[in-house]
């Protein structure tokens, strides 16, 4: 799945709960140029539904995809301002 | 500027122009209102001191800077020593009194069983990959989180405004508090 992003950078969080993965998240994609695209890894089974609702609520973010790959949840988000 | 329906009270409608005009007005005005509204506010007052109430005003204001908000979390009475960077170490939970504990409470009244609580929270908290308490407030800081020291409590439990971690704001009471929570979408009282 994830080789139709170009991914510019990937965000480790596994082992990691809430908040980190969503604050991560942020942090990470703050340092990445426009249109570029993080993927975040994670094992919080929670980070689903707040990625998604973080991803809803913010400007200047895009939720692309989510991908529950056995016990790794990815996420790929763009960047989009 | 005055949002007032304009006077008709020489009896004469307002011209096309003078409606343009006013439309306009009142089109700025409401964009003025939409970029206000653009970034949310949040204002959360942090009263308890204990270890495991110092967790969600800390998550809960972390994740609202994640969105972009702007966050003031003021710090009152015991919720004080969550930014007192001695104290804040020692945060204990309270065996007694907590229903959730598998021990009835004249066991959990005996001493030493403040510190066992607690100590089994820490591992658990470890073991979960939930953050400590020291890394949320160094995050909430990173993001921008305003965390007010109420200056009455400071003087009220005698400590020093040197006491607390760097960026934390003291100096400010409760009608600073107030002014915030008046601007917020949001207000939480922990």
């Amino acid at each position: 799945m994830s080789e139709a992003f170009d991914i510019a950078e990937t965000l480790d969080v596994k082992g990691a709960s809430c908040p980190m993965p969503v604050v991560k998240t942020k942090q990470a994609i703050d340092d990445l140029a426009e249109g570029s695209v993080l993927e975040v890894l994670a094992t919080d089974s929670g980070s689903m539904s707040d990625i998604e609702g973080w991803a809803d609520g913010t400007s200047g973010v895009k939720l692309l995809e989510q991908v529950e790959d056995g016990d790794v949840y990815k996420h790929y988000v763009e960047k989009t301002a | 500027m005055s949002t007032d329906t304009p006077s008709t009270d020489d009896g004469e409608s307002m011209s096309e122009a003078q409606l343009q005009a006013r439309i306009e007005e009142l089109e700025e005005a409401v964009a003025d209102l939409e970029a206000d509204d653009d970034q949310k506010k949040m204002t959360i007052v942090a009263t308890q001191g204990s270890f495991d109430m110092a967790y969600p005003p800390l998550i809960l204001a972390s994740t609202a800077a994640a969105f972009g908000w702007d966050v003031v979390v003021f710090h009152t009475f015991w919720g004080l020593d969550i930014l007192h960077e001695e104290k804040s170490q020692s945060l204990q939970l309270s065996a007694v009194g907590n229903p959730n504990m598998p021990m009835p409470n004249a066991l959990a009244a005996l001493p030493g069983m403040d510190r066992m609580a607690t100590r089994m929270m820490e591992k658990r908290i470890d073991d979960n990959g939930t953050a400590t308490i020291d890394e949320l407030i160094e995050l909430s800081l990173d993001q921008g989180v305003e965390l007010q020291a109420c200056q009455m409590t400071i003087e009220l439990m005698d400590y020093d405004e040197d006491d607390f971690y760097d960026d934390v704001t003291v100096g400010v009471g409760a009608a600073t508090a107030l002014q915030h929570m008046a601007e917020s979408d949001i207000q939480l009282l922990v």
